[in-house]
């Protein structure tokens, strides 16, 4: 299959427009059908993946403004592959999980189809206007999901999030066409093509800039320490879905494009911003695990922990060796998945008694068995604990950045203990003691639908916390190969020395 | 000093070159025509009006398409790509808009044949406008056009309309006042209206003393002219009343073609001073531009009335067109009218979303036509609609796939490449300003609930064929555009090239 990406792009959305015919009450039914075959086609990708192969695989190519440079130009490693399967499979568990009595599911399941196409775009595109073509479209069903799902202020979280991403992206897209303006006047054509940009020679000032430019629109996706404000409005007010994609798998554009654009673009100017990037991200991991800690409401607990945890995979990405990017790369999966399982179990109990304030809970386990064991499980991995696929990640990037600085490691790592205290608290406070609600006595344990979407990802949890080798391999090649390119293409020697690895190891 | 303005000539009649006056006698001819019709019967249908000036477009269309590139008509014609371009643009904007006039509902002005005389005399202005490099002819086509504009606005038949009108009237008869002093000021410099040999004359004589002073002075006395006409701020106070006042066509008709056609002027003034080396005015056209730009944005986000805030997008992105005129290089006057072709398509089909709504009663709100709580809960009503307007607004907030948005990277492109980067951080900002309240029509159609006021009949009231018809048109442009940027954007370059206007 030589156009799978493109299938696996345009399948969604062509199943998307054809929804509109689809009777109301089969809607849901058509979408988990074409979800399906959209997770089939992306594993038929993994089984055709080549895992020695470390550059792009199964790359497609045609111009579209020749004169401009821009092309519809798509590809594959090992980074995005497990990020676009994880995307298509969040996406099947996402609509298995939508109640039957959601109003207005036809409408609900053609925005999920819509955003499952910008989703996998975002990842397979090798063309930095396509790239940003993708990245900005996800904004518009998310806008929607938001808004027309959501809570009582849903609107305000809806716009907020829509321009505080929409504004940081385009000061990215200036960049963008600078990068393409300034390879012009190196080699005298126009492209956008991020490949060919690798090979582009940048002086440290241009590239200082380019990378504040870049900033603006990965920092604000991720969301990065002093950007972050819009994601907790937006959790708050977003129905269980919107949660669990925006969480597992828009938030991962931010981090992905500081390791596709960023990295191997400015190598320099990524070393040189090294020491703000991880203060930063320090900030953000202790910080948000504080105010984590300090929520009434669980469904803020999880996503204040899910930025935490970002900032863990934010460590990663500048710790600039190949433990700490591969690790970085392997958390993000296991954020996707832990943090929309988390997002998905809120919602359950929320569906129930109409509320997620903790206080209103208190000894869950016992009415609701069944619940309260994935919670566990989903808990321990999202602290980290050994066996789980939160500790695979977490224990590489920490390794990587033990290499770079000692001290942040310590600091780090000391948010895995944070990061206990909070959410054994929230396990504490709803699942054990008493149980000090009468209505609560009465809750019915997870049905059929919950677990079918929730027990493929605690499987995974399990099986990657234990043999994450199949995952990590790819990931590991793709991440030298970058590695490597990157230090090949630095200006100065002090990148090439702080970039640790060195071609002998890749080889 | 210099040659007087009309020296004895002694011509042929084959180096005329009649062909290149052809268009513009077409379409006068073809008004005439529909005036003698009306003298010969009374009372026939607007319909057949509507499609004998679709027919005149057509053909006039057709005769620019073949006229080559010349000089004619006692040298006062300039045929070189620009012109070809603008008249094109301008016939297919043209050719859009005639057919709203076929409502569900009558609507008193489209009954009149004057109407569309008129309109095929503003379009003869506009051509002669385009496609003349001397400056009397320019004036003379500015002010056909600009006196059968302000006509068609009054014919909408409302006290708004008539205030409208007024208001037009009296801004544009300023304007030209100021084209006319900022002529005789070039005249007295040079001793020709010509911009050629302006040109030539002002390079000659640009280190004498005083003569600078002069050149500013007139250089700025054409902007403030043309700044009225393409609304550019602080000249733009007008233009939401007179959006306003018209009828939604005609409104999105006039924040595409006459500015346009003004710019194409601009190009051809403020570029040759541009290229002339003389200081301030690249700087000033720049300060306007990003001043109308932003100051539009403000001013469009707070408006309650979604015609007043598509009056302020407008202004906005003709402020971000002008900032391609300060630049001055191919690229961006390729950019110009990448931007304004597609430009065209989305605003038009959003202005024909406010027609299809339009009610001969004012039934929403006291005070305005579209106000926003007309469109609460549109999905409700008709999807399909809510869903085309969404469109339109996200094309017009600048999210690629669609149109505006190859518009917008390529000036901002072009900002870069000229090594204005704060102009494009500017751009980019004013963009994601402008998406609020693009935003914010689309947050009441899709996610408020309807008010009782809202009802199928009153949200579809004018609707007709022919309005579908422009609306998929706009649509199939507005979502197809990554499919046909490339040709458009080679065949612009080339005929930008060939006209000679603007830096490599």
């Amino acid at each position: 299959m030589t156009h799978i990406l493109s299938i696996l792009i345009f399948f969604p959305a062509l199943a998307g427009v054809l929804g509109f015919v689809v009777d109301k009450r089969s809607a849901k039914a058509y979408g988990i059908a074409v979800a399906s075959v959209e997770f089939v086609l992306s594993l038929w990708l993994w089984v055709g993946f080549d895992n020695v192969n470390a550059g792009m695989q199964f790359t497609e190519f045609s111009p579209i403004i020749s004169q401009f440079g821009i092309s519809y130009n798509l590809g594959v490693d090992g980074i995005s592959l497990f990020i676009v399967i994880m995307a298509t499979l969040i996406t099947l568990l996402g609509i298995i999980s939508l109640r039957d009595d959601t109003p207005n599911m036809k409408n609900m399941i053609i925005s999920l189809l819509f955003l499952e196409m910008t989703m996998v775009g975002v990842f397979v595109a090798l063309d930095a206007i396509i790239f940003y073509l993708f990245w900005e479209l996800s904004l518009v069903p998310m806008l929607y999901i938001i808004g027309a799902w959501g809570g009582p202020t849903r609107v305000y979280a809806a716009v907020k999030f829509f321009l505080y991403t929409f504004a940081g992206s385009l000061i990215m897209l200036v960049g963008l066409l600078a990068m393409a303006y300034l390879y012009h006047l190196d080699n005298g054509v126009w492209t956008f093509n991020i490949l060919d940009w690798y090979q582009l020679h940048l002086t440290t000032d241009q590239q200082f800039w380019l990378f504040l430019a870049f900033f603006a629109g990965f920092a604000i996706k991720v969301p990065m320490f002093p950007f972050h404000t819009w994601l907790p409005h937006a959790h708050g007010q977003a129905p269980t879905i919107g949660s669990v994609i925006l969480a597992a798998v828009l938030l991962k554009m931010g981090t992905y494009g500081f390791v596709r654009f960023s990295l191997p673009i400015l190598p320099d100017a990524s070393v040189y911003f090294t020491p703000f990037m991880m203060v930063l991200s320090i900030i953000m991991v202790v910080f948000t695990a504080m105010v984590a800690f300090a929520q009434k409401d669980m469904k803020q607990v999880i996503a204040y922990s899910s930025v935490s945890h970002m900032g863990v995979i934010m460590l990663g990405v500048f710790a600039m060796n190949a433990e700490g990017l591969g690790g970085s790369v392997f958390l993000m999966l296991s954020h996707g998945i832990v943090s929309g399982a988390l997002f998905m179990l809120v919602g359950v109990i929320y569906e129930r008694t109409g509320t997620k304030i903790m206080s209103e809970f208190g000894g869950l386990a016992a009415v609701m068995p069944v619940y309260a064991t994935v919670f566990g499980v989903m808990l321990m991995a999202s602290v980290g604990l050994p066996l789980t696929i939160g500790f695979v990640g977490e224990f590489l990037v920490l390794l990587g950045f033990y290499k770079v600085s000692v001290i942040g490691t310590i600091i780090a790592g000391s948010t895995i203990i944070i990061g206990s205290v909070y959410m054994l608290a929230l396990f504490k406070k709803s699942f054990f003691g008493p149980v000090t609600h009468k209505k609560n006595l009465s809750l019915k344990d997870l049905d059929g639908r919950e677990l079918t979407a929730l027990l493929p990802l605690v499987a995974i949890v399990v099986w990657l916390g234990i043999y994450p080798k199949p995952v990590l391999d790819p990931i590991d090649n793709s991440v030298k190969a970058l590695l490597v390119q990157m230090e090949e293409h630095a200006e100065l020697q002090t990148t090439k020395d702080a970039i640790i690895i060195s071609k002998k190891e890749a080889e | 000093m210099g040659t007087p303005l009309l020296e004895p000539v002694n011509i042929g009649f084959a180096e005329l070159h009649i062909a290149t006056l052809m268009p513009m006698l077409i379409a006068i001819g073809g008004g005439l025509l529909i005036l003698v019709l009306d003298l010969m019967k009374d009372k026939l249908d607007k319909s057949l009006y509507v499609m004998f000036t679709i027919l005149i477009l057509l053909v006039d269309l057709g005769s620019v398409l073949g006229l080559e590139y010349q000089n004619g008509f006692f040298d006062v014609l300039l045929i070189d790509g620009l012109a070809i371009l603008a008249q094109v643009t301008i016939l297919v904007g043209s050719m859009l808009f005639i057919p709203l006039a076929l409502t569900s509902k009558r609507f008193h002005e489209y009954s009149y044949p004057e109407f569309f005389a008129l309109f095929l005399f503003m379009v003869a202005g506009f051509q002669f406008m385009v496609s003349s490099d001397n400056l009397i002819l320019i004036f003379v086509g500015l002010e056909t056009a600009s006196l059968s504009l302000y006509t068609l606005i009054a014919l909408h038949n409302r006290a708004n309309s008539f205030e409208a009108s007024v208001k037009y009237f009296t801004m544009g008869a300023l304007s030209a006042g100021f084209f006319a002093m900022g002529s005789a000021v070039l005249y007295g410099l040079s001793g020709s209206l010509e911009l050629n040999q302006i040109s030539v004359a002002l390079q000659s004589r640009m280190d004498e003393a005083g003569v600078m002073f002069l050149i500013l002075g007139g250089a700025s006395m054409l902007l403030v002219a043309f700044a009225f006409k393409l609304s550019l701020f602080p000249f733009h106070t007008w233009a939401p009343d007179v959006y306003e006042g018209a009828s939604s066509p005609l409104a999105g008709f006039m924040s595409v073609v006459p500015k346009l056609a003004a710019f194409v002027v601009s190009m051809r003034i403020f570029e040759m001073f541009i290229a002339l080396n003389i200081d301030g005015v690249q700087e000033i056209i720049l300060c306007l531009s990003v001043v109308t730009m932003t100051i539009a944005n403000i001013m469009a986000l707070v408006q309650e009335d979604v015609k007043r805030m598509l009056a302020y997008s407008s202004i906005s992105h003709a402020g971000f067109v002008m900032a391609a005129v300060a630049l001055a290089t191919v690229k961006a006057n390729s950019s110009i009218f990448l931007y304004y072709g597609l430009f065209m398509f989305t605003n038009l089909g959003a202005f024909t979303m406010l027609w299809v709504s339009r009610h001969k009663d004012t039934v929403h709100h006291t005070r305005f036509d579209h106000p926003y709580e007309k469109f609460a809960g549109m999905i409700k009503i008709m999807p399909v609609g809510a869903v085309v307007m969404a469109l339109f607004m996200l094309s017009l907030a600048g999210v690629p796939p669609f149109s505006v948005f190859w518009g917008k990277i390529y000036i901002m492109s072009a900002s870069v490449d000229s090594g204005y980067l704060w102009l494009a951080v500017v751009m980019g900002l004013n963009s994601a300003i402008s998406a609020y309240y693009y935003l914010k029509l689309i947050v009441y159609m899709f996610l408020k609930e309807p008010t009782d006021m809202v009802t199928k009949e009153i949200t579809y009231y004018n609707v007709s064929k022919p309005l579908l018809t422009i609306l998929g048109l706009a649509v199939f442009v507005t979502v197809g555009s990554m499919f046909y940027v490339d040709p458009l954007l080679e065949t612009i370059t080339e005929m930008i090239k060939q006209s000679g206007i603007g830096f490599n």
